[in-house]
């Protein structure tokens, strides 16, 4: 099983992202949870949201202490929140971010400017389709096709063509 | 057809599939999403329903009644202080014997005031002559309340399908959603027999006069008795059809087992985890799942937990002052068998407070010194408290 | 002009002389048969149906004391659901149920449109519980728990203006009437049954055993309360207030609290402040001098 923590900010769509990576892990065929921290949320303030996946039934209902991955949708909350806390030993981190991060605690690190590609895709810095793109490219969990498809599913018309293609640029630019 | 959908858009889509003719709720976290997306298929004409929208959980729970009276299906949906809000209504409406169903996200109950999860709401009601039914995953959600409908309109007793908020409403999962005409073919469109029509008078809700009163609550209490053997046939019925089986409770690796959990609701999932876990390790351990809570079902629940040593009772409630609702049905169930196990009551994930893998196999850490010792600790104990509470 | 058909059957238990059975009474042969009643919990509802009996020869249901308005909600929801067409719904509350708990409930059922007839038998205290004070109990009024003594002098607020709430939610008629004017009631009730959409009545109803009269003077003192002005009537269509019905000579409120043993400890100085706020509020709606 692969467990996925997702921070952003509120409105920037983290558990929609949560939610968008195990539909497509569910569309391949593979078992996926998605949900949402269990706490307080505002928009603007640090919120979670995750996703486990498996190739058989997922039955743990706990929130996840212990991540394999993490993806980062803002980079302000590096600063914020520790970001890499219980990241299992040679976890993957997925960053938002302009340039190269400086040193992390984690096993490889991989990177994209989701928000010049939100805010030039989007029109808005609103990051989770970016960094879903950059997380697909660098976990190879879920394939780019399974993503595609389930974004194409859940937003339709002129706001799921943009989702696409910040998906599509971020997994071109994600780097590592 | 397979879908990933959290727990309120399975609520929703049972409601949906079971053709629900009028609808009435009220918006509370974290049921909001049933609610929201009951008006969108309205709106969207997908669902021929009159949604009535109401001032408060109180008038949805009175919409309901007097729609069930006028012969419609009728359908709400709430949450903690909605549902305490409703709970005058729970008694009216049952009383009347109306088969309204009900979806409730379980949440906590102020003060202090909590959005997130426990089992407080409906337990606290657990006496207002609802069927009350807890589901462990989303698919649940979806198949037991397509068999409240059937199993109230023919007992013609109203049921509460209850969830755990967040860990099943807000939790995308897989679904295997039904077509509409098998859903069609297994409930057939509500006509009672009594109801209110210009062209039959009657007189529902009447005064209960100190001679009438007992025998009524009677007649309602030996019904809800036998709403235990209806919803074997209607699980029946519905296992035929859907091919997905499901019984007042289930027993989980409980062959040989000297320690067994029984707990109710989504906690069965990370239960089945941790009894996994100790199996491979050689230990008998099992747990017992209760779907059905009321009508409790006592000789069920003493035939699979009478062999085991201890039982841990696992639940997000408590009777303020003593023990969880659970623990206390149980204990009284056993109350006058020769041969009993030892008991031991365990508070757990009030509030939202996380239960983890860990904490269950603390808990069956717990049983197993009981058993070897023959008493339990501390009973109730309170599980995930803060140290500094720790007396 | 009155149909002799008896929908409500006689031999229920109200107390003699009770206003609220004729105001059932009246509306039920203005309604005729095609109608579902929903009553909240009060006198009327306790009097008409201890089980097995019901005086009811109409469908008829009782839910709870606050929520008639939310429960005919529903039943004429369902009937709209399930394509039952003519059937007048009609909710019942007496003026605890309307005025106080049941507020909320009306509120909402009138502002979401329902076609339903609110009907209010306004008795001016709860009496079913044993006369205590209402939202709508006049001003110096005793009741139990407005006794007077030698701090209290009976209810020391006026009388609350549910009519005028109901007139907030512009719901398309609204009125109010009284079992003293059977013929004025009855046109009332065919007005607010034939609406689509919410309509409502307030009705008031004279009650000898919270007001202290003697029995027989059930409908004098309903009269005496609107040729006073004590009570007025009117109708509103569309939101503009006609009054139905305007006394030759308004006669003073002393004539009207006189014949009450819940006025009976009222000063001169109380009942003279009591014709002040009657002469104003009958200014308010144009109903002229007393004398």
């Amino acid at each position: 099983m692969i467990e996925v923590r997702f921070h952003g900010r509120g409105g920037q769509g983290a558990v929609t992202a949560a939610r968008m990576l195990a539909e497509a892990a569910f569309l391949e065929g593979k078992y996926a949870q998605a949900f949402p921290f269990f706490g307080a949320e505002r928009r603007g303030a640090p919120v979670v949201a995750f996703a486990r996946l498996d190739t058989r039934p997922v039955r743990l209902r706990s929130q996840i202490y212990e991540p394999d991955h993490v993806v980062v949708l803002d980079p302000t909350l590096l600063r914020a929140v520790n970001v890499t806390e219980g990241l299992k030993p040679g976890g993957l981190l997925v960053l938002n971010a302009r340039e190269r991060p400086g040193k992390l605690e984690a096993g490889r690190v991989v990177w994209v400017d989701a928000t010049s590609i939100a805010v030039e895709e989007m029109g808005a810095p609103i990051t989770n389709m970016a960094m879903l793109g950059a997380y697909v490219r660098a976990s190879g969990e879920v394939s780019l096709e399974s993503v595609l498809r389930a974004v194409g599913d859940y937003f339709r018309g002129k706001m799921g063509e943009r989702n696409l293609r910040a998906i599509r640029r971020a997994y071109e630019e994600a780097r590592e | 057809m397979r879908r990933l959908l959290n727990g309120n858009e399975a609520a929703a889509l049972a409601a949906k599939l079971a053709r629900v003719q009028v609808v009435s709720a009220y918006p509370i976290t974290p049921q909001t999403v049933v609610v929201e997306t009951l008006a969108k298929y309205v709106a969207d004409g997908e669902l021929e329903a009159e949604f009535v929208k109401v001032e408060s959980e109180h008038s949805a729970l009175s919409v309901c009644l007097g729609a069930s009276a006028t012969g419609a299906r009728a359908f709400t949906a709430t949450s903690s202080q909605g549902l305490m809000l409703m709970s005058e209504i729970l008694y009216v409406v049952s009383g009347m014997r109306l088969p309204v169903v009900m979806a409730n996200a379980n949440r906590s109950l102020s003060a202090p005031l909590s959005i997130w999860n426990d089992q407080q709401d409906s337990l606290a009601v657990r006496d207002s002559g609802w069927i009350q039914l807890y589901c462990e995953s989303n698919q649940e959600i979806l198949d037991l309340l397509l068999q409240a409908f059937l199993l109230a309109e023919r007992v013609s007793l109203p049921a509460m399908v209850c969830y755990d908020g967040y860990i099943l409403s807000h939790t995308a999962e897989a679904v295997e959603v039904p077509e509409q005409a098998e859903v069609d073919a297994f409930l057939p469109p509500y006509s009672p027999s009594l109801k209110l029509d210009p062209d039959r008078p009657l007189t529902m809700g009447p005064v209960g006069v100190p001679e009438v009163y007992m025998e009524a609550r009677y007649m309602q209490h030996r019904d809800t008795r036998r709403a235990r053997e209806e919803f074997l046939r209607v699980a029946e019925e519905f296992g035929r059809r859907f091919g997905r089986r499901y019984g007042i409770l289930e027993e989980y690796r409980t062959e040989g087992a000297e320690l067994l959990l029984l707990t109710m609701g989504s906690l069965a999932s990370t239960a089945k985890e941790a009894v996994d876990r100790c199996r491979e390790r050689g230990e008998k351990v099992g747990l017992v799942k209760l779907t059905l809570y009321r009508p409790f079902p006592d000789g069920e629940v003493v035939e699979a937990l009478k062999r085991a040593k201890v039982v841990g009772v696992l639940e997000k409630d408590i009777s303020t002052g003593w023990m969880g609702a659970l623990y206390t049905d149980t204990v009284a169930a056993f109350a006058n068998e020769s041969r009993r196990p030892l008991f031991q009551n365990f508070i757990l994930g009030l509030g939202s407070r996380d239960v983890r893998l860990e904490d269950l196999e603390g808990i069956i850490g717990a049983l197993r010194k009981a058993a070897e010792e023959g008493k339990v600790g501390e009973n109730p104990r309170w599980v995930g408290l803060k140290g500094e509470m720790v007396e | 002009m009155i149909p002799a058909q008896e929908l409500l059957a006689p031999g229920h238990r109200a107390c003699p002389g009770c206003g609220e059975v004729m105001a059932l009474r009246l509306i039920l042969k203005a309604l005729g048969k095609e109608v579902i009643v929903v009553e909240a919990t009060g006198c009327m509802e306790v009097v008409t149906t201890p089980y097995p009996q019901t005086a009811w020869r109409v469908p008829w249901i009782h839910g709870a004391f606050e929520n008639a308005a939310a429960v005919a909600s529903g039943v004429e929801a369902a009937l709209k659901r399930l394509g039952r067409k003519g059937v007048k719904v009609v909710a019942i509350g007496g003026d605890g149920g309307t005025a106080d708990i049941g507020l909320q409930a009306l509120s909402g059922m009138m502002e979401r449109g329902h076609s339903v007839m609110y009907v209010c038998t306004d008795n001016e205290a709860y009496m079913n519980t044993g006369i205590q004070r209402s939202g709508t109990t006049p001003f110096g009024a005793w009741t139990t728990t407005t006794p007077a003594g030698k701090v209290w002098r009976g209810e020391d607020r006026p009388k609350k203006d549910v009519p005028s709430i109901a007139l907030a939610h512009r719901i398309p008629y609204v009125a109010t009437a009284s079992v003293g004017y059977p013929r004025d009631l009855l046109w009332k009730v065919r007005k607010a049954a034939a609406v689509e959409g919410p309509s409502y009545l307030h009705v008031h109803c004279p009650c000898p055993t919270g007001w202290r009269y003697d029995s027989a003077l059930s409908v004098r003192l309903a009269r005496l309360a609107v040729e006073t002005g004590c009570w007025i009537l009117w109708e509103a269509e569309g939101g503009s207030i006609r009054l139905t019905f305007r006394p030759e000579r308004r006669k003073p409120v002393v004539e009207y609290l006189r014949l009450q043993g819940r006025f009976s400890h009222l000063t001169e100085e109380e009942v003279r402040r009591i014709q002040q706020e009657v002469d104003e509020r009958c200014r308010e709606l144009g109903l002229g001098w007393y004398g």
